[in-house]
């Protein structure tokens, strides 16, 4: 088990580093096309040429090689990465220093401020998705062909066939807008629900509220995936020799598929709730753009536009660090649901 | 999850401990498919008392483990039906109590072994845990208490280092000390009746004689009635008492087992003896019975034998299927021609 960890450690090293590379590389080629992005920061003014060049310079954008599209630029790689020394120092990820963006502001601040609230709001959909996604799944399971099992059938397939742009729009709009301009008006009502949790983006004042619509809104889609899951795990699994045996031990029905049946039912569910939780991480970029979240996914968007490369290898470098150890994790997991499973 | 009523000896109301341990009354299952409707059970009776062995004998698809799901309570429904006859334990007919009751004679009253005790100990599950759960929910024991029963319990189906061995998942034990598992948890909660469907059928041939070495002398001390079903000759001549021949849903010849191999008294027994391979028949062609046995939704009219029959006449093709001819006491055939079987 300790072998097996450290050997999965061991191989998060090549992940990261091409990640590094390849993000390196594509920022790099966008630079070497469109110019300096120093330029974009003073919009319609025209600003000397000296200006360019000092922040450039001190940005460390001023290799030659980001001039000559295709060119890998891997002297800069090397400085980037802390291996090799820029202007005598070496000041890169290996030393902790990951850079700032174009206005001189620290990438791990950015991070800093934007994760508490993609990990409040991956919570919320996590645990919306998990627990109502469960319950959906074994209650449908249980009766095949019963009415419970038409209204998850019936009830996943919408969620699935809908964009998450388009649902998150609906959903704000009746929700939030409509139904909470309603709330709004009746004084019985609190404000941390009628301004908070019924919202129609993101308040400072109301920081864990007015997240829980986005939050839930983020989790639909994975619920809809996981009642489906659990929902076929369990059909078949009930029909499994162990749970004839639980049934002929005279144990409860609730016991038969509480204990008996949904233990096992749950391993395939665990990978997809696992996955869920890294593309919480990083594909919230449109829901937390509807509400206007600033979290990862918001800064992931801007750093795109602005053409913060620094940010963006940052961010995204975190990432993927994130989604290697949340694998991991589930993959431990198993051994846990499973006694079978045995990593050596 | 917490106990709601701790009954320690849930006694059925109504039993009379002078009346037959079981006596099944023309039992009639279905099973209602797309297909079409399987009649697997059309009319089975018989008896077992304390410290009996009933052997039930036929081949797969008969209707042996049907039998036994319907005396246990656990047929899967739908698509299985019982649409007729009487289960009744010592006078109760179990078939007329409710749901509650029912569970709460599983495991008390009648316990169960199945086939292959890989697929029927629950994967995931310490044995420990399966044994002791028992005795935690249907006799509100504690942890430790129930831990400490379960050791013994091993210790009495004489599996080596029960104590280690407790704390096991059913898959790093072998074949034969699984089934012994089996026998324990079956064995728990002191049942007085045993039925064992095909318990040696996954087992090497060795095995095989020490696991029913083991049954019947279980049963012995505990003056157990056991319904021992099977589809293999050599198990049962040791074992059972009486033997009960099924073939498509129907008992067709009921005889002690001394009587049955010297003189069977049913086309379709005679003709299982003659397919036992023997040593002083080497080099020859085995002896097969032609054909297969009926599908369930076209049962042929008359005798469902009567298309692999060698006595077959026309009186055979035609209903009504024949009734169970008393021979002598003890000794029943339903065949029209079963002077000419018996060969008097």
């Amino acid at each position: 088990m300790g072998r097996y960890v450290i050997r999965r450690l061991l191989q998060f090293i090549p992940t990261v580093l091409g990640t590094l590379f390849l993000l390196h590389y594509l920022t790099s080629v966008g630079m070497q096309l469109t110019g300096n992005p120093v330029r974009a920061l003073f919009g319609d003014r025209t600003p000397s040429p000296a200006t360019v060049e000092a922040i450039t310079r001190k940005l460390g954008l001023d290799d030659p090689c980001l001039k000559s599209p295709g060119n890998p630029c891997l002297e800069l790689f090397w400085q980037r990465l802390g291996l090799a020394p820029r202007n005598g120092t070496f000041s890169g990820y290996l030393q902790g220093d990951f850079g700032t963006n174009l206005r001189f502001r620290e990438v791990t601040d950015i991070v800093s401020t934007a994760l508490p609230y993609t990990l409040k709001i991956t919570l919320i959909a996590f645990l919306v998705e998990a627990i109502i996604g469960i319950i959906a799944g074994v209650l449908a399971g249980k009766r095949s062909g019963g009415f419970m099992d038409y209204v998850v059938k019936i009830g996943t397939v919408l969620v699935i066939s809908v964009p998450v742009f388009v649902l998150g729009l609906l959903v704000q709009l009746f929700v939030s807008v409509k139904f909470g301009n309603w709330l709004r008006t009746q004084e019985w009502v609190p404000e941390v629900i009628s301004r908070g949790l019924f919202g129609a983006a993101y308040k400072i004042d109301y920081p864990f509220a007015s997240l829980v619509i986005p939050g839930v809104v983020l989790g639909l889609l994975g619920l809809a995936a996981t009642a489906r899951l659990t929902r076929t795990s369990v059909q078949e699994n009930l029909r499994a020799d162990f749970v004839r045996t639980a049934r002929a031990k005279g144990l409860t029905g609730k016991r038969v598929i509480g204990v008996h049946t949904l233990r096992n039912s749950l391993i395939p569910v665990v990978t997809n709730l696992g996955l869920s939780v890294a593309v919480y991480l990083t594909g919230a970029i449109i829901t937390e753009g509807i509400f206007n979240v600033p979290g990862v996914g918001n800064q992931i968007g801007k750093a795109i536009f602005q053409g913060e490369s620094m940010v963006l290898i940052g961010i995204t470098t975190m990432l993927v660090l994130a989604y290697l150890t949340i694998t991991l994790l589930v993959d431990l997991l198993y051994a846990v649901l499973d006694p079978r499973i045995r990593y050596e | 999850m917490t106990e709601v009523s701790v009954d320690f000896s849930p006694a059925l109301r109504g039993t009379e401990q002078s009346a037959p341990l079981l006596q099944v009354e023309d039992l009639r299952v279905e099973f209602r498919t797309r297909v079409g409707v399987a009649k697997a059970i059309n009319g089975v009776s018989f008896e077992v008392n304390s410290g009996e062995t009933l052997a039930i004998l036929g081949e797969s698809g008969c209707g042996k483990s049907v039998t036994a799901q319907a005396i246990m309570g656990i047929l899967d429904s739908p698509p299985g039906f019982i649409t007729g006859g009487e289960i009744r334990y010592r006078g109760v007919d179990l078939l007329k109590r409710t749901d509650e009751e029912r569970r709460l004679v599983r495991a008390n009253k009648i316990a169960m072994i199945f086939q292959d005790a890989l697929s029927a100990l629950n994967p995931v599950f310490t044995v420990g845990f399966q044994l002791a759960e028992l005795f935690r929910k249907h006799r509100g024991m504690s942890r430790a208490d129930a831990k400490k029963r379960s050791i013994e319990l091993l210790d009495l189906v004489k599996i080596p280092a029960a104590r280690q061995r407790v704390n096991d998942f059913p898959h790093q034990f072998s074949g034969g000390m699984r089934q012994r598992v089996m026998i324990a948890m079956a064995l728990a909660l002191d049942p007085e009746l045993l039925i064992a469907d095909e318990p040696t059928t996954a087992l090497d041939v060795t095995v095989q004689a020490q696991i029913m070495g083991l049954l019947g002398e279980l049963q012995r001390e505990r003056n157990m009635g056991l319904i021992l079903i099977t589809h293999d000759m050599g198990v049962v001549a040791d074992v059972a008492d009486r033997i009960n021949v099924m073939y498509a849903g129907r008992i067709v010849e009921k005889a002690p087992v001394y009587d049955i191999y010297a003189k069977p008294s049913h086309p379709y027994t005679k003709a299982l003896l003659e397919s036992i391979p023997r040593v002083d028949l080497k080099g020859q062609q085995l002896n097969v019975i032609k054909g297969l046995p009926p599908n369930l939704t076209r049962i042929p009219a008359g005798c469902a034998f009567n298309p692999r029959c060698r006595y077959t006449q026309d009186v055979c093709k035609a209903d009504p299927v024949p009734p169970l001819h008393q021979i002598q006491p003890g000794i029943a055939s339903a065949c029209h021609f079963w002077k000419e079987v018996r060969g008097e």
